[in-house]
């Protein structure tokens, strides 16, 4: 048996980051590179792609650079706070660079020694590890990236997303929190990571601390508390109404829709009898750039959760299932390509 | 001279990376063949590592030889009238590019014509290489592509970082995706950095990455892989790792500069089964596990790194992966202890829930159908004397498929059918329920092995049988390369278990009516069987399916017995008689089933081959499994009495009784020795 080696002749140097400094780092590092820090999307999410941020930001021609934490809810990986190694809610912090410049993965390592990790002294390694949600029409080429056998990057060239081929490409970093946090802080268990020292004191708050009451309250509701019967009326409502959404906007402003044409009539009439000057076009760009595809958006987030905690409760048989994501994946694909044409 | 050529790329997949090394090759040596590029002596080579693949071709010509070329234009006397040129000479010269006074005679056989002879100027290989590579590039095979540029110009791997391509020191000007070749390379990401290296000669490659810690020689990088692996172990008495050749192969092409690192993992883990910390060591963390001087698993693994660790940073990567190993380790203890809440035998309701295939519903619904198989064949076997223990064989078919629903199978999917049979054990269900739940997915490859005991056996070839019905009863039968559902695996499971077992079923008994598709399939996946697992001939495998293919070990048997006598004089004499009856009596329209009338026989010759015939019958009939080889022999003493009737004796006999009863005795001949194998098929040619 090897020596038993503890974390602090490891970490000789210099006191590793807490949770909270860990994130700031990032932060700091990303926002030196020209990123937009953006702030979790406060809507319930399984993942920092599922933000509007990146969700939608990812469509179209338009660059954008943007990095946030995104606290990503996974109903069923709940354990009660009972396993030092899975959560129900993890932090992603998650980076967007469209188009991605060629240097991604230098400026990558580079953020891993921002964040304390001397790479000269660990084993890094890029294995292929292609990312797929058919729940959200997406899917990208990438590496989960390995630290002394730890995965603590998802790295991510996105291809497609909402069914629709992107181009420019953005690519995708998203860094596990907790893991990179267990790592950095050498703990067996998440929920002994520091989440920040008193700095009077120097007493240590534990994630464990501020976090442990939330797991295992969330895995009794989830598991074991939340009604079925209203999950299921929930997603019928939200699913309902982004439906009706998507239709209007199909509706009004599809290249075929017969109310465009209408539409362009009515203006054209208008114009000419009534000799008003704004040109037929702005006026339906106008409503267009105004309708709620956001709206719309949030929506289908909601149901994609309601999913989630549906089949923590186990309520959904296998030959809904198939059917309930091909339902989601409906409301996603319709909001993207909603949002391109917005967009164009 | 020498061609070097290395593409630069974001990390590929290991498991693409040998394939395209390869393709790379070929193409840049095919490209350099077709264009007259290469000296007689030339030498290919080929790297790679996971940021790059490289070829480098020694004996590359610095230019194409310059050819001549003759063209025929009009016949002399119209170019020519009186000396003059005309303006039929004028157009020709001009077509060809040379001047009239330039045009010579020839003589063909059709008179005299006027010809021009081309100099063509062989092209540079540089020229060619700028203008062939950036094709070869494009078509490049990747089993998984992406775009990365704007206006998604081009399609790769992963992103195209250099090109480095020289002939001896001169820089070949090629550019693909956006990128200019030079004649700068990159070296280890931490161990050198981001500083490009400069390659002066095309055969500096290896030496100038070499001291920048990338070997891109694939086979020494794997060579110090074993090395390490070797030398890791030595430090435990009397302990081996465990050889794993796939495993090898993907940590060489995971690494540039690898070195091997032991790590422990407390052996108070080793009360969980060996099956589930390999495969986490293996599948999930790309661990080489290793045993003891017994064979048992040891609280050691060993692991590849892309890195040159000092002592201080070789006890934080250790530090690390152990940490990492212990995780997933109680992870699976977790996994285990939650699964005993809920025994096996209360999971068969869950099976509802787990869809075994769209159309067809649970395995719920397949656990039903593959008891009704079970006990069919259970019923089959036991008339035709084999012990087994039935109800064992049924309980352990209603909860062999119970372990999808367990939370360890959920995490390690690989380990279906092996965590049912860890579980039945725990549980007490008793060793041949456990047992046979174990081994049901084996073989999954055709070398593996199959189920040790006779429920084990029975199992398999049920769950595999209802799973094939079911299949090609809704239409999903395989076509041409696509078998999406596994169906010819699954059949040549059946085959191999019906091949090396005893047990005595057939396939006709697993096909409880008559389906001309599926047993056409099933002849395929013996035939398959006995050329491509057994390796019999190709003429023996036909001649002895010709009679039937329903009895594996009696195919086997028969194509053993025929191997063994197929070489001798005797026997290929037989053989070659045997396809002229067939070919008589084919084209005489006469089958096998005419009957002789002895008083017809006329001749000695018929005669003695009647009489052989019936001596034969007697003395071979009925042919025993084990007695095939002695059978042959047997047969094969028909020869001369064959040799000599078609030598004496005219089949197609002018008489038409005779020529009946001749052809009928011929006939007789071959229906009553082809049972073993049809001898006409080992006839080559």
């Amino acid at each position: 048996m090897s020596a038993t080696i503890t974390a602090s002749s490891i970490s000789t140097r210099t006191e590793p980051l807490t949770f909270q400094q860990l994130l700031f780092r990032l932060q700091t590092f990303w926002a030196e590179r020209g990123c937009i820090l953006q702030q979790p999307y406060d809507v319930e999410v399984g993942a920092g792609t599922m933000s509007p941020d990146t969700f939608l930001r990812v469509l179209g021609p338009r660059p954008i650079n943007i990095a946030y934490a995104q606290p990503s809810r996974r109903p069923t990986d709940g354990r009660y706070g009972e396993n030092p190694n899975r959560l129900y809610k993890h932090t992603q912090f998650q980076v967007i660079l469209k188009p991605p410049p060629s240097d991604i993965q230098e400026v990558y390592l580079a953020s891993l020694e921002a964040i304390g990790i001397d790479l000269s002294e660990h084993d890094i390694k890029f294995e292929e590890d292609n990312w797929e949600a058919p729940t959200l029409g997406a899917w990208g080429i990438g590496w989960q990236v390995m630290l002394d056998g730890q995965e603590i990057t998802q790295f991510t060239y996105f291809q497609q997303c909402g069914g629709i081929d992107l181009d420019p490409i953005s690519g995708e970093i998203t860094y596990g929190l907790e893991r990179l946090a267990q790592f950095l802080q050498d703990k067996e268990s998440i929920y002994d990571i520091v989440w920040v020292r008193d700095p009077r004191t120097g007493k240590a708050i534990t994630y464990g601390d501020i976090r442990l009451e939330e797991e295992l309250q969330f895995s009794v509701y989830n598991f074991e508390a939340a009604e079925v019967e209203k999950l299921w009326e929930h997603l019928r409502l939200y699913e309902a109404e982004c439906q009706d959404l998507l239709a209007s906007y199909s509706d009004s402003f599809s290249p075929n829709a017969e109310k465009l044409a209408e539409r362009r009539q009515k203006i054209h009439d208008r114009l000419v009898h009534e000799d008003e000057t704004p040109p037929p076009s702005e006026d339906v760009q106008a409503a267009q750039r105004r309708f709620p595809v956001l709206g719309a958006y949030d929506l289908c987030l909601k149901c994609s959760h309601l999913f989630n905690l549906l089949d923590a409760r186990g309520a959904i048989s296998v030959t809904e299932r198939v059917g309930v994501i091909a339902r989601i994946r409906a409301l996603a694909v319709g909001v993207a390509k909603a949002y391109a044409a917005q967009q164009s | 001279m020498n061609f070097l050529f290395e593409i630069g790329l974001e990390e590929i997949p290991a498991r693409m990376i040998a394939a395209a090394q390869g393709e790379l090759a070929r193409r840049i040596e095919d490209v350099l063949t077709r264009e007259r590029l290469l000296d007689a002596g030339h030498e290919t080579h080929s790297h790679s590592t996971p940021r790059r693949l490289a070829v480098l071709v020694k004996g590359v010509i610095v230019a194409q030889a310059d050819t001549q070329e003759q063209l025929t234009g009009p016949s002399w006397n119209i170019a020519f009238k009186n000396g003059e040129s005309t303006p039929a000479a004028h157009a020709f010269a001009k077509k060809a590019g040379v001047e009239v006074a330039a045009l010579q005679k020839i003589n063909t056989p059709k008179g005299e014509y006027v010809s021009a002879v081309i100099e063509r100027k062989g092209r540079s290989a540089s020229e060619i290489l700028v203008e062939q590579l950036p094709k070869e590039l494009a078509a490049l095979y990747w089993p998984k592509n992406m775009y990365w540029r704007a206006g998604k110009p081009e399609r790769f791997v992963r992103p195209l970082k250099w090109l480095l391509a020289l002939l001896d020191h001169a820089i070949v000007p090629v550019e693909f995706a956006g990128v200019h070749a030079a004649n700068l390379t990159y070296g280890h990401r931490i161990l050198h950095g981001d500083a490009a290296l400069t390659v002066e000669h095309a055969t500096d490659y290896l030496g100038v990455l070499e001291a920048a810690h990338v070997t891109a020689d694939v086979e020494l990088r794997r060579d110090r892989i074993r090395k390490g692996l070797d030398a890791a172990t030595r430090t435990i008495p009397g302990a081996r790792w465990r050889e794993d050749e796939a495993l090898v192969d993907t940590v060489t092409h995971l690494t540039e500069w690898p070195a091997v690192l032991l790590g422990s993992f407390d052996p108070e883990y080793l009360t969980l089964p060996e099956e589930v910390l390999v495969t986490v060591m293996r599948d999930h963390q790309k661990y080489f596990a290793v045993e003891d001087a017994h064979g048992k698993l040891a609280p050691w693994f060993l692991t590849v790194l892309n890195t040159q660790p000092s002592e201080h940073a070789d006890e934080i990567i250790r530090h690390g992966n152990e940490r990492v190993l212990r995780a997933r380790f109680n992870d699976a203890r977790f996994f285990w202890t939650v699964d005993q809440k809920i025994p096996l035998t209360e999971r068969v309701e869950m099976q509802k829930s787990v869809t075994f295939q769209k159309d067809l519903g649970s395995y719920y619904a397949k656990t039903e159908a593959n008891l009704r198989i079970a006990e069919r064949l259970s019923e089959i076997v036991t008339v035709r004397g084999t012990n087994l223990e039935k109800a064992a064989l049924l309980t352990a078919v209603r909860i062999a498929k119970t372990d999808l629903t367990a939370e360890l199978v959920k995490e390690f999917t690989e380990l279906q059918g092996i965590v049912g049979g860890l579980y039945a054990r725990a549980q007490g269900l008793g060793e041949t329920v456990a047992q046979a739940i174990y081994w049901q997915y084996s073989p999954a490859a055709i070398e593996d092995p199959i189920p040790p005991t006779v429920e084990g056996q029975i199992f398999g070839i049920a769950d595999r049988f209802q799973t094939i019905a079911a299949m090609f009863g809704i239409g999903l039968e395989p076509t041409g390369s696509k078998d999406p559902f596994g169906l010819r695996r699954a059949a040549n499971g059946i085959v191999k278990i019906l091949a090396e077992s005893g047990l005595p079923l057939r396939i006709s008994d697993l096909l409880a009516v008559e389906d001309g598709k599926l047993s056409a399939f099933f002849r395929e996946r013996v035939e398959f069987y006995l050329r491509d697992v057994r390796g019999f001939a190709y003429g023996v495998v036909n001649a002895v399916l010709a009679p039937g293919f329903d009895d594996v070990r009696d195919a086997i048997a028969r194509a053993e017995a025929l191997t063994a006598v197929r070489g001798s004089e005797d026997f290929i004499a037989i053989s070659a008689a045997f396809k002229r009856i067939k070919n008589i009596l084919r084209q005489a329209n006469v089958d096998s089933h005419s009957t002789i009338d002895p008083d017809k026989l006329v001749e000695l010759a018929e005669r003695s081959l009647y009489d052989h015939m019936n001596l034969l019958m007697l003395k071979i009939h009925p042919i025993r499994t084990d007695g095939y080889g002695d059978a042959l022999e047997q047969i094969a003493t028909l020869r001369p009495h064959v040799d000599l009737f078609f030598d004496k004796v005219m089949v197609m006999a002018e008489d038409p009784a005779i020529r009946a009863n001749r052809l009928a005795l011929i006939a007789n001949v071959l229906g009553s020795f082809s049972s073993i194998a049809d001898f006409s098929e080992v006839v080559t040619s």
